[in-house]
């Protein structure tokens, strides 16, 4: 099994996404919380890293905190699958360990 | 009597990596995360530390605290291997974007490449963060 | 699956609180057991009952009271880094030689080892911070 990491930082503000991105091996998932989900959205200038990092990633956003921050579902890069909590903690069973790039 | 971390059987030993992304003084982490791994060396885990991103900043050499009336830490990171806590991993990467190198920590480390270290926390089972 | 948890940021400050509490609770309801819940750093604050959050606001203290007694959640909030923050139960007052406590119910203070054996005996410890 892989790992999970969770990202609760914007990239425009600091440079856990980043970080994270380069260190997650191949295989792992990446799940963005907080303020992590500004990421997931289509057509910022993060875009391009986030999607480069799909094809080695599978990569999730925390839908409660995307519709929170006036974000919907339509609005994330294809391939970014929304969870709920529920679907957090699947993540979180279904990886062997969690790593969290705060 | 069995301590009740001792369920598994006393020979139950996890790798623990604590990641050091933070640098010092600007907040506590860096020292709160130190106070954890100085307990944790008690628990006769595999622990090992991962200093990567403004965390390198943490072994900065000639700290000196005198001007901000807040204790200087760094010393410890030394006396770490008192505690028998000897895998101190810094990130290449992180030390060049910075302008740093080996010679500039305080303490002896295992400089590493982003690449073996990423594989280092793969093979860890408890990744704790500050 | 045994989960622990760590939650590093105090509450309202930081959504890190209301995070592990909605992945506590999601946890729960879906059959895992939470071994433990450890608060770290300011998120000792958590743990006051002296807080008086505006009416139409959740009660971030009074959740993880409830919470803990309805599933009988061992919440563990570390000894040190209350100390710093001003974070007390009976015992501590009196040793401290403080004139009031303020730990709400469902917390205990104990060492950074709570946290240690945590990550030793969970299958799973989820970080929540800043």
């Amino acid at each position: 099994m892989s790992m999970l990491h969770t990202v609760n930082k914007s990239p425009f503000e600091r440079n856990a996404l980043d970080s994270c991105i380069k260190h997650a091996l191949p295989g792992s998932a990446i799940l963005l919380i907080e303020d992590g989900v500004y990421a997931a959205i289509k057509g910022t200038a993060h875009e391009g890293m986030v999607r480069d990092s799909m094809a080695n990633h599978s990569l999730y956003v925390l839908g409660p905190d995307l519709l929170a921050r006036g974000m919907s579902p339509e609005q994330v890069i294809d391939g970014i699958s929304v969870v709920d909590y529920g679907g957090f903690v699947d993540l979180a069973v279904n990886h062997d360990k969690v790593q969290s790039w705060l | 009597m069995a301590e009740p971390w001792e369920e598994e059987g006393p020979g139950t030993v996890k790798k623990f990596m604590y990641v050091n992304r933070k640098a010092p003084y600007g907040t506590i982490y860096a020292l709160e995360s130190l106070e954890v791994v100085l307990i944790a060396a008690a628990f006769e885990q595999d622990v090992s530390l991962a200093f990567l991103d403004d965390g390198v900043y943490e072994l900065k050499k000639g700290q000196d605290t005198a001007g901000i009336g807040m204790k200087n830490f760094s010393p410890t990171y030394r006396a770490l291997e008192g505690y028998d806590i000897e895998k101190l991993y810094v990130e290449a990467e992180s030390l060049a974007e910075r302008g740093l190198t080996e010679a500039d920590l305080l303490v002896p480390v295992e400089v590493m490449s982003r690449e073996a270290l990423a594989k280092m926390m793969d093979e860890q089972d408890v990744i704790l963060s500050f | 699956m045994k989960f622990g948890i760590l939650i590093n940021e105090g509450p309202y400050q930081h959504q890190a609180s209301d995070s592990a509490y909605l992945f506590t609770k999601a946890a729960i309801e879906k059959g895992h057991e939470i071994f433990r819940v450890f608060f770290y750093n300011d998120g000792v604050n958590n743990g006051t009952r002296l807080a008086v959050p505006p009416q139409d606001d959740r009660n971030i203290t009074v959740r993880w009271s409830e919470l803990a007694q309805q599933h009988n959640i061992d919440m563990v909030i570390c000894i040190a880094a209350a100390q710093r923050r001003g974070l007390l139960d009976e015992g501590e007052a009196k040793r401290q030689g403080k004139d009031a406590n303020n730990i709400a119910p469902g917390f205990r203070i104990s060492g950074l080892g709570q946290l240690i054996e945590a990550g030793i005996q969970c299958d799973r410890l989820v970080v929540f911070g800043d």
